[in-house]
């Protein structure tokens, strides 16, 4: 590998979270950032979101996939921040000087390694594929994840199907009923083994109930029929332990199964590079700064913790890119000693994981997810096992996101070396 | 009229057409499905077994070890991965103890070569994740693993570059016997996408029904092969689609083990294993269940519970979690309890390579080298002037070394252009796949050949990247792009078309 390239800001991906990090280091002062991207294009994933509802809380406006990533991908074309398209990371090192090898391949470079002073991850998030989901029958075509068929309707304007059933109503499911139903396509039924759905509220009222679609909670499928193309899937309801339960059989004739149901954080790169993972989120663990276990690498967006709405994560990434450019700038302050965040109770997570006080922003935002449903339950911070403070919420779902704001003032003065937050229900 | 015309283009007929293809004389390979390596080939353990398991004295195991022995040097020859890592047979009591006795015993006679009983420690330095309750194992260090799909594409390509020529989407109906000249009229219906390949030129349709003359039949038609036989034969033969189902494991679970761990076998067979694949997954299965339906490939819930359960014995902290996808495939067991590897009695120059199951896939060069023999020595021929009996597969761009990946970027770009992200393969290896030899026509086809679409995401990302490829190398339109079979189109037309009324 005889190209060599040194680099300040190194953000591996080109996506929501990726531009608006770069976005920020640069506005932060950091001079040298390079974007790449694996794609043809910028903008990741919301290329094929042609639905609106993005940016409400970004912009104050209801945008498109494409019209929210454009606004990011002026801001970087304007900071005149260069992106490298097509092109791949095979590999991530720690280098003895404490810099970040990162290993990359593309058509008209070849290959070759850029020295990286900090690397921002924002390689996002995939789905979950049929396979690791045991769902037993044969193996035909007409078997999609959810976000494939959006792409072959939205992108390579093909239809992918014209019956549909669809497991699981994660938000991309959701939305995938509605675009097969707008397209022509008849989509029979969603089935979601849980008892609650995986997706926010408004795309079950906008995507289903307006369609007339139904959604069967604590339903899964037990068997797909058809040796070359999908020709019958057989739905079942599930008991308390998820399990199906015979008997309750319904086969629906159908030529596609769509599939949502949940994302994973695509963290092998973070693998190599030996940081710390959470067996919870799949993605790396995070302090206030969202750096990893490793200096100088950051991480932000899908690729840290799958987010319900594209608005938090442009700030997170926009907070990751900043904190990078401080980290290159090398004025550091003082870190403190770290404190960690206890997720427990109902709550299945928090990002960051870890907080130095001393590196906290005034108001720091902890972001998390339940693990079922809670109505009229108070989410409880508790600093070194005493109460601190209680917010009453009176729904929150494992589809949406929550988030808490802790004041750097009050943990300065308390200084507790452990933050534990709960949920607690009347019951 | 053809010299030789063989049913089947699984590992077993590619392998008989690629050494009947080292003497002068016409070969003709007719599948039914749309590629090489559609059957039981292409599900089933990935194996090369030592051959301590086949009783002595039978084919099974004559050709079991003779393939084994082949095996290593011939990955080389046809540039297939393999993999010599070692097999074990896990004993947990007594019992088990005595079996292992038994299976020493009949390896050194089947001539099985460094076959030993090891300690529980042993076993344990071995394999640390193996289970507390093993108390031994026998050990064959000439166990290995193999690339199932790539080995029966070697041949395949191999036969075919040396002058086999392969008629796909062709399903054989009538066999009739020419009582006068002693040849044979083979009746063939096809399906939509059937094409004939012939080396050096383009791929040509086929009509729907065609019938060809053929001095010699080959009946390499893997669970179909008693219906074959008995179109010809008046001793009918059986053979019951003997199911087994698996789970592959991600890359991420690949080291779990380095050996082939079994458990002792059964009646119903070698039972359920836990190995390592060449490409670094895990995979555990099968399970045997007999069954009447021959295209029955389908998983099923109880099976692959039991294939966990089952596997956790052999190792209890199996990450079970690591699933990516699961399969079946169907052993072609047969009602004469032995490989059936001979000419038909009541049907001169028909010859049956029928009832191939375990140890099918190692044995498969040896039966390819065995049934040419039986063939050669009835009809002679003089030996063809320029085989070549090597091959160079695509390269794999994931297993290369930085100097090696370099080079052939150098060579073509496409090799820096990543499509499978999963699996890390590139544009190039992905052309190479759809433009090589008998390349592939499907998307399955392109999966077996280079791995796009094989890892933790099952093609979620490039499958549409896969298409284009495909549509640009081949011609063919995206609504005629198939996963496999004539009928698993991917697509239905074009969107944006809005609601029809």
């Amino acid at each position: 590998m005889n190209t060599r390239m040194t680099r300040q800001i190194v953000v591996i991906g080109g996506g929501p979270a990726g531009l608006a990090a770069a976005a920020a280091a640069k506005k932060n002062g950091a001079e040298d950032v390079l974007i790449l991207e694996r794609d043809r294009v910028l903008g990741g994933i919301l290329n094929q979101c042609i639905h609106n509802g993005f940016g409400l809380h970004t912009f104050q406006e209801e945008l498109t996939g494409p019209e929210y990533a454009a606004r990011f991908i002026r801001i970087v074309e304007e900071q005149q921040i260069p992106y490298l398209l097509s092109t791949i990371v095979v590999d991530l090192a720690r280098l003895e000087n404490g810099r970040i090898a990162v290993s990359v391949m593309n058509r008209s470079e070849g290959l070759f390694v850029i020295e990286a002073e900090a690397v921002i991850l924002a390689m996002g998030c995939r789905e979950r594929p049929r396979g690791a989901l045991n769902i037993p029958g044969y193996r035909p075509a007409g078997i999609f994840t959810a976000g494939t068929a959006q792409r072959f309707v939205n992108i390579e304007g093909k239809m992918p199907g014209r019956e549909v059933v669809i497991l699981g109503s994660g938000d991309i499911g959701l939305i995938m009923a509605r675009r097969m139903t707008l397209e022509g396509a008849k989509v029979k039924v969603v089935a979601e083994l849980m008892p609650y759905s995986g997706g926010l509220k408004r795309n079950i009222v906008q995507c289903l109930n307006d369609y007339g679609i139904p959604l069967k909670l604590s339903h899964t499928v037990v068997d797909i029929k058809g040796k070359d193309r999908v020709e019958a899937v057989t739905i079942a309801e599930v008991g308390p332990d998820r399990r199906p339960i015979p008997g309750t059989e319904e086969e629906y004739t159908c030529d596609t199964l769509l599939l949502s149901c949940g994302l994973i954080p695509e963290n092998e790169l973070t693998g190599k590079l030996g940081a710390d993972l959470s067996p919870v989120t799949s993605g790396p663990v995070v302090n206030e700064s969202l750096e990893t276990s490793i200096p100088g690498v950051y991480a932000c967006g899908n690729v840290l913790h799958v987010h319900d709405l594209v608005d938090y994560v442009s700030e997170e990434a926009s907070e990751a890119g900043a904190r990078a450019a401080e980290y290159v700038s090398g004025k550091d302050c003082a870190a403190g000693e770290p404190c960690a965040i206890r997720a427990v109770d109902g709550v299945r997570y928090t990002v960051p994981a870890v907080l130095r006080i001393g590196k906290m922003r005034e108001r720091q935002v902890i972001r998390f997810r339940v693990g079922e449903v809670f109505r009229d339950a108070e989410v409880v911070i508790e600093l070194d096992g005493k109460s601190y403070r209680s917010v009453r919420k009176k729904i929150m779902a494992p589809g949406e996101m929550e988030q808490v704001i802790l004041p750097k003032k009050d943990l300065e003065e308390i200084k507790p070396s452990v933050i534990t937050i709960r949920i607690r229900t009347n019951m | 009229m053809v010299d030789v015309l063989i049913i089947g283009a699984g590992v077993t007929g590619a392998a008989i057409a690629r050494e009947l293809a080292r003497d002068e004389r016409t070969i003709l390979v007719v599948e039914k499905e749309l590629d090489v390596c559609e059957g039981t080939s292409k599900a089933n353990s990935g194996i090369a077994h030592a051959g301590f398991d086949a009783k002595p004295g039978t084919l099974k195991a004559q050709m079991n070890v003779r393939g084994s022995r082949m095996m290593e040097q011939l990955s080389k020859e046809l540039d297939f991965p393999y993999r010599k890592n070692g097999s074990l047979v896990l004993a947990f009591h007594e019992e088990d103890l005595k079996t292992l006795e038994e299976l020493l015993e009949r390896g050194r006679r089947n001539g099985v070569e460094d076959l030993r009983i090891i300690t529980a420690e042993e076993v344990r330095a071995l394999e640390p994740n193996v289970s507390e309750q093993v108390c031994g194992a026998l050990y064959a260090p000439t166990g290995a693993i193999i690339d199932p799909f790539l080995m029966n594409v070697a041949f395949a390509e191999n036969a075919f570059v040396n002058g086999a020529d392969f008629l796909f989407g062709a399903k054989v109906s009538h066999i009739t016997r020419n009582q006068e000249t002693g040849s044979y009229t083979v009746r063939i219906r096809t399906v939509k996408g059937a094409r004939k390949e012939h080396y050096g030129q383009n791929a040509a349709a086929l009509p729907a029904e065609l019938t060809i003359e053929a001095r010699t039949v080959v009946n390499a038609a893997g669970v179909y092969a008693d219906e074959i036989h008995n179109l010809v034969s008046a001793r009918k033969i059986h053979i019951t689609p003997r199911r087994g189902q698996y789970l592959l494991m991600d890359k991420a679970a690949g080291g779990f083990v380095s050996a082939t761990v079994f458990q002792c076998p059964t009646a119903m067979g070698k039972g359920v294993l836990v190995t390592p694949t060449v490409h670094g997954n895990l995979l555990v299965g099968p399970d045997s269940e007999n069954i009447e339906e021959k295209e029955g490939t389908n998983t099923t819930a109880a099976s692959l519970s039991y294939v966990l359960s089952r596997a956790g014995l052999t190792a209890d902290r199996l990450p079970a979690r690591q699933v990516i996808t699961s399969f079946a495939g169907l052993r072609a067991h047969g009602d004469v309890g032995d490989f059936l590897l001979e000419e038909a009695e009541d049907a001169p120059d028909f010859y049956d390579a029928a009832c191939i199951e375990s140890p099918g896939l190692t044995s498969a060069p040896a039966i390819g080298e065995y049934m040419a023999q039986l063939i050669r020595e009835k009809h002679p021929a003089p030996a063809r002037p320029h085989f070549d009996g090597t091959r160079r597969g695509t390269p794999c761009v994931s297993m290369a070394s930085l100097e090696e990946r370099q080079k052939l970027i150098e060579q073509d770009p496409a090799y820096a252009n990543v499509v499978c992200r999963c699996e890390l393969v590139t544009e190039g290896e992905i052309v190479d796949a759809i433009t090589r030899p008998l390349g592939a026509r499907t998307l399955d086809g392109i999966k077996r050949r280079v791995r796009a679409g094989m890892g933790r995401c099952q093609a979620g990302f490039c499958m549409p990247r896969q298409m284009e490829l495909l549509e640009e190398q081949t011609g063919l339109a995206p609504e005629e792009i198939v996963k496999s079979g004539a009928d698993a189109f991917i697509l239905f037309g074009e969107s944006g078309k809005g609601v029809s009324v």
